[in-house]
């Protein structure tokens, strides 16, 4: 890494206070290309050892060789915030990182979803990941590598299924059910219980146990590390532990083209600012953004996905012209997600301008442009968000003998589970739920089906 | 540059990653589950005939990467999605690549995109697994063990060659003699150690397997090929079990012919079938190279069966005295065919010895996945009558 890159670092970011960003302090760190290969693998400098990120690295190593996607940084919000980035990267592109770098920690302290996700795990998500990577260490010394393995799998397996409307630290449900509401507004009711109020009284004394769980809980790890019947305190905590990261990682995955675009566009603005950087370097980052931003591979006409970072970047160019200027971009960013951010900013003249289109893509291969209808385009961006990317499924009941009922709910993700992965889903969570577990779904009729383990 | 970030060197003065790979131990991991559920299901897996190397030291398995499952949606017959581009409503074209994006990170759901790993097993552990799963009884010698000696490996030295030298040991002397760790390490000629090695007497437990194989034009491609997986294992399996293994190769019409190993896979011949010609070749060649006193021979015969009527009597004589002198004879029909379960003249030979109860069995081998049933079935058969023994 080039010395020189340090000196700047302090100047660009009196450059983005000055423009308006604020942000925690950021420690930057240069590290080799592998380690930055790692972060992307993990998602966090230091994880949970699990062979599925043995296969992630594998593919990861396939895309470098192959030339794609290099990463110039990674960042972790916090405060303050870790950023690293590839000691490989020239002085241009450590300049440009910096400030793209800046850009997501304004994002990230000031975003509704990044700050409530932030008070619940704390800003420190890379200690704490790099905590439970000794806890689970710990574990496989006292329990074995093997059963460690086992819960793994399954909390692995479930990571995406958390429910980020509830709080990471949850009271367990109540042990019994509400009384019925005595309704007192009514007139006939109000004369009855004046009439022998021992009698109204009597019938509630019989505390009911609620039914576990009360509702569909969405939040399976949870509800597995609360409710399983005969799992290990150690294997209670290990779903904890996945579950709090991926608490942390919901924010980072629900705005994604939002943070991307907005840590885009405060690189270019504040590289076309800093007059003390050098032509030269000026010249190569600019360079640098246009390959980051652009829409699609060089030789190629079109694209059948959309880059994020491009996206992202002119959605904000366009707010940021707009009528409210840089203050009402800037609620934007507080206040929205990518949904909301799509639906709202992604405007019909904007998506004719950048070209997007929606297509219909056959299992052969083949491809078909649609009309452009907004609404239409806006669900084919966001559909594969929704729910953290993963199927609505949910605990529906435990029964007497401790099987456990998951629904999928297919009216919402409007078709039936891919059958052979669940099977092998509910193969993982058997191993810890230790009693039977029954999964419904529909099938490609339509019809309900039923998936059980063992 | 914070100074905090120096928090997690190591005191050898480099940060801490670049001593160790996360994503190469997880790697390393996954390929451990891969070897797993291969080797949960070697039988299948040996079955197929090309898994074989040349060197045959080492088998090579495809397998694809593994898949941590996750709850997907069924994949629908027209997915939607959202790209960008030249293009009008309308437009039909080829998905242009099905490579992932450049910008795509994490939590995709797309395939793998078929990646495939070639992984090389050892024949050695490969057979080492079986024979526990399987639970096959190792083969017990038949010949009284001679003595033969050899240079074993014992005790250490300060001198010696270099090529012999315990670097291991050496290091283990320069810390006993420096003992604190940290201050630079230099060697002395003091700390060096070279492994000794002395002569030993060891039993000398040899034995010879001829193979013999029916290249007549009624043999297809796919029969020799099958009699070839099988004599595979076979060679694997006895080698578990003598220190010195000889390999004989007989290939036989009318006519019989000895054989080196590459070639022996190649021959084909044509014209007709005659058992008795390889027999006696056979015959021969114990006759003039080893002592059935001393030498556990055995023969594996492969044909598909369709031996010469008139040759019978010839070769049940033939083969009666070849029996006398082996462990063990074994004869697989191959026959791509439909299978006649071993009602043919041949078949009926080795039936015949069999039922006079000496070390003798077939086999109807009709298909690459029953190699291993034929293995099975000549490795326990072949311990059950071990009477002589």
């Amino acid at each position: 890494m080039s010395g020189d890159w340090q000196s700047y670092v302090r100047r660009i970011e009196e450059l983005a206070a000055r423009s308006g960003l604020k942000f925690h302090p950021v420690d930057f760190e240069a590290v080799p290309d592998s380690f930055m290969m790692e972060i992307a693998v993990y998602g966090l400098p230091v994880r949970m050892p699990h062979w599925s990120f043995g296969v992630r690295y594998i593919y990861q190593l396939i895309q470098r060789h192959m030339g794609h996607s290099r990463l110039f940084e990674v960042v972790f919000p916090g405060n303050p915030g870790h950023a690293y980035l590839a000691e490989s990267n020239g002085l241009a592109e450590n300049i440009l990182v910096t400030a793209h770098v800046l850009g997501h920690a304004d994002f990230s302290r000031n975003n509704l979803l990044f700050r409530r996700c932030q008070e619940q795990v704390s800003e420190r998500i890379v200690e704490h990941a790099a905590n439970h990577a000794r806890q689970i260490s710990q574990a496989i010394e006292a329990h074995g590598a093997q059963r460690v393995e086992a819960a793994l799998d399954a909390a692995l397996a479930l990571e995406q299924h958390i429910d980020v409307d509830q709080a990471l630290r949850r009271p367990p449900y109540p042990e019994y059910a509400e009384p019925p509401k005595v309704l007192v507004d009514d007139v006939f009711r109000k004369r009855f219980a004046a009439l022998e109020p021992a009698a109204g009284a009597a019938g509630t004394e019989i505390r009911k146990r609620a039914p576990v769980p009360p509702h569909p809980e969405h939040d399976l790890l949870w509800f597995v590390a609360h409710y399983a019947p005969e799992m290990e305190s150690w294997e209670r905590d290990i779903f904890l532990a996945v579950r709090e990261e991926s608490f942390y990682f919901y924010p980072v995955f629900a705005t994604q083209i939002m943070n991307e675009g907005w840590a885009s566009y405060w690189h270019a603005r504040l590289l076309r600012e800093a007059d003390f950087v050098p032509q030269q370097a000026y010249v190569d980052a600019i360079k640098c953004h246009s390959d980051v931003v652009r829409p699609i591979a060089a030789e190629a006409q079109v694209s059948l996905n959309i880059n994020p970072y491009h996206l992202g970047f002119a959605m904000w160019e366009k707010i940021i012209a707009g009528a409210g200027g840089l203050e009402a971009a800037r609620r934007i960013m507080e206040q929205d997600d990518d949904f909301g951010f799509v639906r709202n900013h992604l405007t019909r003249e904007l998506a004719e301008e950048l070209g997007l289109f929606r297509y219909n893509a056959r299992a052969d291969g083949q491809v078909k442009v649609l009309e452009l209808d907004l609404a239409g385009l806006h669900e084919a961006i966001l559909g594969p968000k929704y729910n953290f990317g993963a199927p609505v499924v949910s605990a529906a009941h435990v029964r007497n003998d401790g099987t456990l009922e998951l629904t999928h709910d297919s009216s919402v993700d409007g078709r039936g589970l891919d059958l052979e992965r669940s099977r092998k889903v509910l193969d993982y969570l058997h191993r810890v739920w230790r009693r039977p577990i029954v999964l419904t779904t529909i099938n490609q009729s339509g019809n309900t089906l039923e998936l059980t383990a063992p | 540059m914070d100074e905090d970030s120096g928090k997690r060197d190591k005191p050898g003065g480099g940060k801490w990653y670049e001593l160790f790979s996360r994503g190469a131990r997880d790697w390393l991991r996954h390929d451990e589950k891969v070897r797993e559920a291969v080797r949960a299901n070697l039988p299948e897996i040996i079955a197929g005939g090309d898994v074989i190397n040349e060197s045959a030291r080492t088998v090579r398995v495809p397998v694809r990467m593994l898949e941590h499952y996750h709850f997907r949606l069924r994949r629908p017959e027209e997915q939607q999605g959202a790209g960008q581009g030249k293009a009008k409503p309308g437009d039909v074209f080829a998905d242009p690549s099905r490579d992932p994006s450049p910008g795509e990170k994490g939590a995709g759901g797309r395939d793998d995109g078929g990646v495939q790993l070639l992984l090389e097993f050892k024949v050695d552990d490969i057979v080492d697994w079986l024979w526990e799963e399987m639970q096959l009884p190792n083969l017990k010698a038949r010949a009284g063990p001679s003595e033969e000696s050899d240079w074993v490996r014992e005790g250490w030295d300060r001198r010696g060659a270099r090529s012999r030298l315990d670097r291991r040991r050496s290091f283990k002397e320069l810390v006993k003699r420096r003992g604190t760790p940290g201050a630079t390490p230099t060697f002395t000629d003091e700390d060096l150690r070279f492994r000794q090695l002395s002569r030993r007497k060891q039993p000398a437990v040899h034995a010879v397997v001829f193979f013999m194989l029916d290249v007549s034009g009624s043999m297809s491609d796919r029969d020799r090929k099958l009699a070839k997986t099988f004599f595979f294992w076979v060679v694997q399996g006895l080698r578990r079990e003598y220190r010195s293994l000889e390999t004989v190769f007989v290939a036989h019409t009318t006519e019989a012919w000895e054989f080196n190993e590459p070639d022996f896979f190649q021959v084909s011949g044509s014209g007709g079938t005659v058992a008795s010609a390889g027999l006696l070749k056979v015959r021969e060649i114990i006759d003039a190279r080893y002592n059935p006193g001393r030498s556990n021979i055995y023969l594996f015969y492969a044909s598909d069966g369709d031996n010469a009527v008139s040759d019978t009597a010839e070769a049940r004589q033939a083969l009666a005295s070849i029996t006398a002198d082996t462990c063990y004879s074994g004869y697989v029909e191959v026959s791509s065919g439909v299978s006649r379960q071993l009602d043919t003249e041949t078949g009926r030979l080795f039936a015949e010895l069999h039922a006079a109860g000496c070390a003798a069995d077939s086999y109807a081998l009709n298909d690459f996945d029953d190699v291993w049933g034929a293995v099975k079935h000549f490795f326990t058969a072949h311990n059950q009558e071990l009477p002589r023994s």
